[in-house]
């Protein structure tokens, strides 16, 4: 008799204990999630960024431009034959 | 039981029941005319059943009916948002982005919240830039539906405004576009998206399963006017779309494309195709078309500049088949490279036709064949092989069927099959009438003659290596190559190919264009050639459709094309040269000319120092 009442205690706090254990990974589940939420989302803005950046980067390494700009504002030529130098080893 | 000694006291009160009227001061014989316990159940049984119906519903809604009234519940505020991912970057391979997605608003509505606020309407036209009557109009023809774009793509900055004017039923979301900053040059290549950034045409078709990235789904709690209270959970992760690592090389492709369209404007040409090869991995190092199109605006383009002309268009390849006919030739032993023919008086016939030469060559070894390019020469090699052997011969080249490069569109060709020929189709095939190839199909052709023999299946993917196919045997292969490399060295058909400080093997092709019932008077010219012949590295063809102003000869209109992305390309891929005696003789010339108007210029480069190589340098120059 009095086993079974210990054991109905403890099994009422186990339970107890198990109900607010599962509040408390619950909770934890929405904090982490909301970290991860964020940092996913921080993470892919950096990407958009990057890939923002990348593309301004082409853009002006564009080899039409990079051409133009070589040959008019900087005045440069490709070297005719004879101006090449052969060194060898 | 205990009650029951009451019993005869209660049914005596009930005996006195008339009297109770009269003796309001006796209560309890009030009492004595009821069946208190029958009452007592009663009320107890009913208000049992209340709570036995009570907790069976509770038990319907908490247990049985559970699931569809969570349901209900959580549709009233949880929803599943998708969340949007992108697509993979091409990059060339060198790493330099060629297509790049990048996140743009699309501005949409829900029409029932909008049409409740009439009076906001022109506000958000003047934001949107359309007429109010225009917006107000598509409004009201939607006003039952809860979703309609208002505009999609937009720069993020003023969609950022249009949402910041905060009218009810006006939402922004996020979207990706794609950019091409190569625009032209490479436009035929990657092809390009469509508005809902699925790939149309080009690589984006082809590998579109590799390059698009798949959305997640996550479940959230929105209020009532939709502002996202909560992220609950996340069903399924956004998966971006995977980056693809092309074969082609940015700095080539440009130039490829850059010579294509100066010499278009030069020579009047209606289009031109150039296609650049590795010869040792077979990857597609650039592929350039003209006239070409802006994939970062496709729909304002001429649809017809928008075909891979390089892949999709088929031309009748001219001399350039002349190279595979002696190869056949060789092949099946009937001459040798010293094999003489007399090609006097400059004319041949075949059937009821002619085939002739431009010139009579008299007498040509088979290197002089293909050195001068003669239609009678090549006739005659011809008439040595059998129908079988020649088809054979070219079909194995790869001539009729698809390269299986893997790109949408393209064209096997055509090479009728000796079943199908007439008298006169082997010699006219010979010198590269009646068969049509795409430019692709020739480098590879081309490609695989400089390497030893080897051919191997083109891609535009880095790194896919497709394992080699043993067509020709290597000392054949090296033979021709020496043939072909005579066509752009003096007295050949092409000198304007020809590399200082590098051995071309090449040959050209000048075709009239077929039309129905007989040829025209358009021309095409084509060049195939391949650099250097010793250690080959890149093979390259290409095509210039009727030319109209000068010359409409190979040599002359497509030959400088390759002159000039070849020496660009050596370059730029730091290919040793296989011919510094041509450098070193035209380094001498030129400072021998120096020396001759001014004083000796004082040694440009400084000398390298002891060493074998210097002693080299002097023993050749003179």
């Amino acid at each position: 008799m009095n086993a079974g009442r210990i054991l109905l205690a403890v099994l009422l706090v186990m339970n107890v204990a198990s109900a607010i254990g599962v509040v408390y990974a619950r909770h934890e589940h929405r904090q982490l999630f909301v970290a991860l939420d964020r940092l996913t989302h921080e993470r892919d803005e950096l990407n958009i960024d990057f890939g923002r950046l990348q593309l301004e980067q082409a853009t002006w390494a564009e080899s039409n431009r990079v051409d133009q700009i070589a040959r008019t504002r900087l005045g440069m030529k490709f070297p005719e034959g004879a101006e090449i130098e052969v060194v060898r080893p | 039981m205990s009650m029951l000694p009451k019993n005869p006291f209660a049914r005596r009160q009930q005996k006195q029941n008339p009297a109770r009227t009269a003796t309001p001061a006796r209560p309890r014989a009030q009492r004595g005319g009821f069946n208190l316990r029958g009452r007592l159940a009663l009320v107890c049984g009913g208000l049992g059943l209340c709570s036995l119906a009570l907790i069976g519903r509770a038990v319907d809604l908490q247990l049985v009916d559970n699931e569809f009234y969570r349901k209900q519940g959580d549709e009233r505020f949880l929803r599943e948002l998708e969340i949007p991912t992108t697509r993979g970057m091409i990059t060339d391979r060198n790493g330099e982005p060629l297509a790049v997605s990048t996140p743009v608003e699309s501005i949409w509505a829900n029409p029932q919240e909008l049409s409740r606020n009439p009076d906001r309407l022109p506000e958000l036209a003047r934001a949107l830039g359309v007429p109010a009557d225009y917006l107000t109009r598509k409004v009201l023809q939607r006003s039952d539906k809860e979703f309609m774009w208002l505009q999609r793509r937009m720069n993020p900055a003023v969609a950022r405004r249009i949402v910041a004017l905060d009218i009810p039923g006006v939402f922004s979301q996020r979207e990706f576009r794609r950019f091409y900053p190569q625009g032209e040059a490479l436009a035929h290549v990657l092809g390009f998206t469509n508005i809902d950034d699925e790939g149309q045409e080009g690589v984006e078709l082809a590998f579109d399963d590799w390059l698009r990235g798949k959305p997640g789904m996550e479940k959230v709690i929105r209020d009532r006017r939709g502002r996202i209270v909560e992220n609950v959970d996340l069903v399924q992760p956004a998966t971006p779309g995977r980056d693809l690592t092309l074969s082609i090389d940015r700095r080539i492709q440009y130039l490829a494309y850059r010579e294509l369209k100066r010499q278009l404007l030069e020579s009047g040409a209606s289009s031109g195709s150039a296609v650049v090869l590795d010869i040792a991995t077979g990857e597609v190092l650039a592929m350039a078309n003209v006239p070409s199109f802006n994939p970062n605006a496709v729909e304002t383009g001429n649809r017809d500049a928008h075909r891979n002309r390089a892949i999709t268009d088929t031309f009748e390849p001219g001399s350039t088949a002349k190279p595979l006919t002696v190869a056949a030739a060789l092949e099946a032993g009937v001459i040798t490279p010293h094999t003489l023919f007399n090609t006097s008086p400059g004319w041949i016939p075949n059937g009821k036709y002619r085939t002739t030469d431009t010139h009579n060559y008299g007498t040509l070894d088979t290197t002089g064949v293909i050195r001068k390019s003669s239609n009678v020469g090549a006739s005659l090699i011809a008439r040595r092989l059998s129908d079988q052997q020649f088809y054979d011969f070219f079909h194995k080249m790869g001539y009729g069927a698809s390269t299986h490069s893997g790109f949408p569109g393209e064209s096997p060709g055509s090479l009728p099959a000796p079943s199908r020929w007439s008298g006169t189709s082997k010699q006219t095939m010979s010198y590269g009438y009646g068969m049509s190839v795409t430019p692709l199909q020739v480098a590879r052709a081309y490609a695989a003659i400089a390497n030893g023999g080897r051919a191997i299946q083109p891609t535009f993917v880095k790194g896919e290596r497709n394992e080699p196919v043993q067509l020709l045997d290597p000392k054949i292969a090296g033979e021709v190559m020496k043939m072909m490399q005579t066509v752009t060295e003096p007295g050949g058909t092409a000198t304007q190919a020809a590399i200082l400080g590098y051995h071309v093997a090449g040959k050209t092709g000048t075709s009239r264009v077929a039309h129905a019932g007989g040829y025209s008077r358009e021309y095409t010219a084509f060049f195939a050639g391949v650099v250097p012949v010793d250690n080959p590295r890149f093979a390259m063809a290409v095509v210039i459709k009727n030319p109209t102003q000068g010359s409409y000869y190979g040599g002359l209109v497509a030959g400088p094309v390759f002159h000039n992305v070849m020496e660009g390309a050596l370059r730029l891929m730091d290919v040793p040269p296989d011919d510094i005696d041509a450098w070193l003789a035209a380094q001498s010339a030129a400072e021998a000319k120096a020396r001759g108007g001014k004083p000796a210029p004082a040694v440009a480069a400084a000398p390298v120092d002891g060493g074998p190589g210097n002693d080299d340098v002097q023993a050749v120059t003179p």
